[in-house]
């Protein structure tokens, strides 16, 4: 397949690569809020903040920021690599009504 | 022009209608507790809290109605990022949860929050791996995809059965909850309340499908969030004189650990029956902590009822920044269970354990009643019941000790209000709002049962001819069937709730995650790989389940049965690859259905048109 590529598909291929890296990257963050945190729990709990434990605090606190954040973050930059590679849709979406809205009986 | 929950100047108006909503709602709640200065019955005000609240989810439930397709399976595809994150809160918050999450911390401590971690990364999965893709491709049903990635009924069909297998036993326990909700706040009979609920539940989705219940989810959702909040924002300015019960809880786990040491030291304790409250793997060691984050993470990725809800958004991009909203509006929640339960912890560890019988707080007896807090072995009903168990046991001084007390979970949070002291309309508020989470869970998984009956089995495998005309018929019949026989099994009251509940994510994880992310990331995957992998991760996971629960089988590797999954997606993963690697790789055709559902632009693969 590879051979036949042309440069439309070599631009797809590039942009997979890069969204796949973002895949990577973001589960990465993902499993060191939800998994790595917690591993440490004892060390972190030596910590007292405002009364909360450390290590308790990085799972009923940390870890729920860190999972929002990194979601709004992953959103944004899927969106850079989008219009970078051209596959962006219209600005507009909210309004643009898509070709099944009027199936009416 | 009237208010057409599909027309533009609804959707413009959207910030005003809800804010609007908002402002009623707390007029309402105001005007019932001037009302109730003057007098007026707590029975009353309960019953006018659950009357006006369905009143206003029957109403958009019947403005929201529809002839359209598109709109009934999903919502016309023009829900913004933002109210579609409020619709999958209220989708995604259970009602056991609402009532039983702030208990189950109550009960184990730092290890319960193995249920707030997995409980909200598992939405990072949802974006990162799943959700874009699967709104890109256009299908109406997680099993519509798999028919259309694995071209065949075969994999449809196993998909069919994971979903109903992970959606059934998990929308009775709502419509159960439901019931035990009314019948604890409202004094009716529980088997009455299941059919009343039933109603609620009907009204939100029947006329309108999956756009009647985007909007009464939206609804919904400010209903709950301002309901769990509110009680225990008054407790903590009580308590601490600041509000804000998410940041000084702290100082009530310091209080915490201060009496545990304290009880310990007077007796009232023994080391064997108290456990640390914040200190990590009492309860659930390790090995089971990390398993249960993982399970509930993946399993959050695989429920079709929450997938669904992301199928409804305007574009790609507004799926993926939806899947923010979601988790943020799902944090809030989650965010504010510890506090409840430390504040719990803390009034019975000062105020009930160590107290002289006689002077118990007047709350122990109010749910003592309803068989919820048990004292010496008896429901603590009066205080002269409890004074006669407690003197049948030798050696007992007339002071409760910590082994004399237990409480159902759902107590925490129901009990919080009367606890503060707050007046009763603040208990019909959390009635409200408990009742809201289990109506708008009940409706996104009826409508996930109901819709891939209707459109998967009907329409996909029986009548492919069929006008949609009759596909909508079919498809209202289907949810009123199925929420009937969901209704009937809730009012014969199944086993322990949340476990039913627990079972539903293992399921899904093992049956739907691998051919899901492999079907979107690895185009060499085949049908028969994807098939065999179903059928082999939910096979395992299923027998792990059902052995261990039923037939006393012992637990592999020490790994309780809520976390079954930890099985099963190795063997899910291991021979969808084995057998995609043995068996003729994917067409051309399903190749370029793998790219096209991969770019965000274009438009959605299966449209109504081409089917």
């Amino acid at each position: 397949m590879a051979r036949r590529k042309s440069p439309k598909a070599r631009g797809e291929t590039a942009w997979w690569g890069r969204t796949r890296r973002l895949m990577i990257i973001t589960l990465v963050l993902w499993a060191i809020a939800g998994f790595g945190l917690q591993a440490f729990v004892e060390p972190l709990d030596a910590i007292t903040i405002a009364g909360f434990p450390l290590g308790y605090a990085a799972a009923s606190h940390g870890a729920l920021a860190a999972f929002v954040i990194i979601a709004f973050w992953f959103a944004a930059r899927q969106e850079r690599i989008d219009a970078e590679a051209g596959f962006a849709e219209p600005e507009d979406d909210t309004d643009e009504l898509t070709e099944d809205q009027q199936t009416w009986a | 022009m009237g208010v057409n929950p599909q027309g533009d100047s609804f959707r413009r108006n959207l910030g005003r209608i809800f804010g609007t909503y908002t402002g009623g709602l707390v007029a309402f709640v105001i005007l019932l507790a001037v009302l109730e200065q003057l007098g007026l019955p707590d029975s009353l005000i309960g019953y006018l809290f659950v009357a006006a609240t369905f009143a206003v989810y029957a109403g958009i439930g019947i403005v929201a109605r529809t002839v359209s397709l598109s709109d009934y399976y999903v919502a016309g595809r023009r829900v913004p990022a933002v109210y579609n994150g409020m619709a999958t809160a209220a989708d995604w918050i259970s009602g056991a949860s609402f009532v039983g999450m702030a208990g189950t911390l109550y009960v184990l401590g730092y290890d319960g929050l193995a249920f707030v971690v997995g409980w909200s990364g598992g939405f990072i999965l949802v974006a990162t791996l799943i959700a874009p893709y699967l709104r890109k491709l256009g299908a109406y049903t997680v099993p519509d995809f798999l028919g259309a990635r694995f071209g065949g009924n075969i994999a449809r069909l196993v998909g069919i059965i994971v979903l109903l297998a992970c959606s059934f036993t998990y929308v009775v326990a709502q419509i159960y909850s439901t019931g035990l909700i009314a019948s604890r706040f409202l004094g009716i009979s529980f088997e009455f309340a299941v059919y009343v609920g039933l109603g609620g539940i009907l009204f939100c989705s029947l006329f309108g499908g999956m756009r009647a219940v985007t909007w009464t989810q939206v609804a919904q959702y400010i209903v709950l969030i301002i309901a769990y909040m509110l009680p225990v924002l008054i407790l903590s300015a009580q308590k601490y004189g600041f509000p804000i019960a998410q940041l000084t809880y702290g100082r009530a786990l310091q209080e915490i650990a201060g009496r545990e040491q304290e009880m310990v030291a007077t007796g009232l304790a023994s080391g064997e029956v108290l456990k640390s409250y914040i200190e990590p793997f009492t309860s659930l060691d390790r090995t089971n902590f990390f398993a249960l984050i993982a399970c509930l993470m993946i399993g959050t990725a695989s429920l079709p009822h929450l997938l669904m809800r992301f199928f409804t958004t305007s574009s790609v991009r507004q799926t993926r920044r939806s899947v923010g909203w979601s988790l943020l509006f799902i944090a809030l929640l989650y965010v504010t269970a510890p506090a409840y339960a430390a504040f719990a912890k803390l009034e019975v560890y000062q105020n009930v354990i160590g107290a002289s019988l006689d002077a118990l707080p007047e709350w122990i007896y109010t749910y003592g009643r309803l068989g919820l807090v048990d004292v010496c072995g008896i429901s603590a009903t009066t205080a002269d019941a409890v004074r006669a168990a407690c003197a049948e046991i030798p050696g007992h001084g007339g002071v409760l000790r910590l082994g004399d007390f237990s409480i159902d979970r759902d107590v925490v949070l129901i009990a919080t209000p009367e606890i503060a002291g707050l007046p009763y309309v603040i208990a019909g508020l959390v009635a409200a709002g408990g009742l809201a989470a289990s109506i708008s869970t009940a409706d996104g998984l009826l409508l996930a049962i109901a819709n891939t009956l209707s459109h998967d089995v009907y329409y996909r495998m029986v009548d492919r001819k069929a006008p949609s005309s009759r596909r909508l018929v079919i498809a209202r019949f289907l949810l009123l069937a199925a929420a009937a026989v969901a209704a009937w099994a809730a009012s014969t009251r199944p086993a322990d709730i949340l476990s039913i509940v627990a079972w539903a994510f293992s399921l899904a994880a093992a049956g739907n995650f691998p051919a899901l992310v492999l079907g979107i990331w690895w185009k060499r995957c085949t049908s028969a790989g994807a098939v065999a992998g179903m059928v082999a991760g939910f096979g395992v996971t299923l027998y792990y389940l059902v052995m261990t629960q039923y037939f006393g089988m012992p637990e592999w590797f020490g790994v309780n049965n809520i976390s079954a999954a930890v099985f099963g997606l190795p063997v899910g993963f291991a021979v969808t690859i084995a057998v995609s690697l043995v068996t003729r790789k994917p067409s051309a055709e399903t190749e370029a259905l793998v790219d096209a559902m991969r770019r965000p632009s274009g438009d959605p693969v299966m449209g109504e048109r081409s089917s």
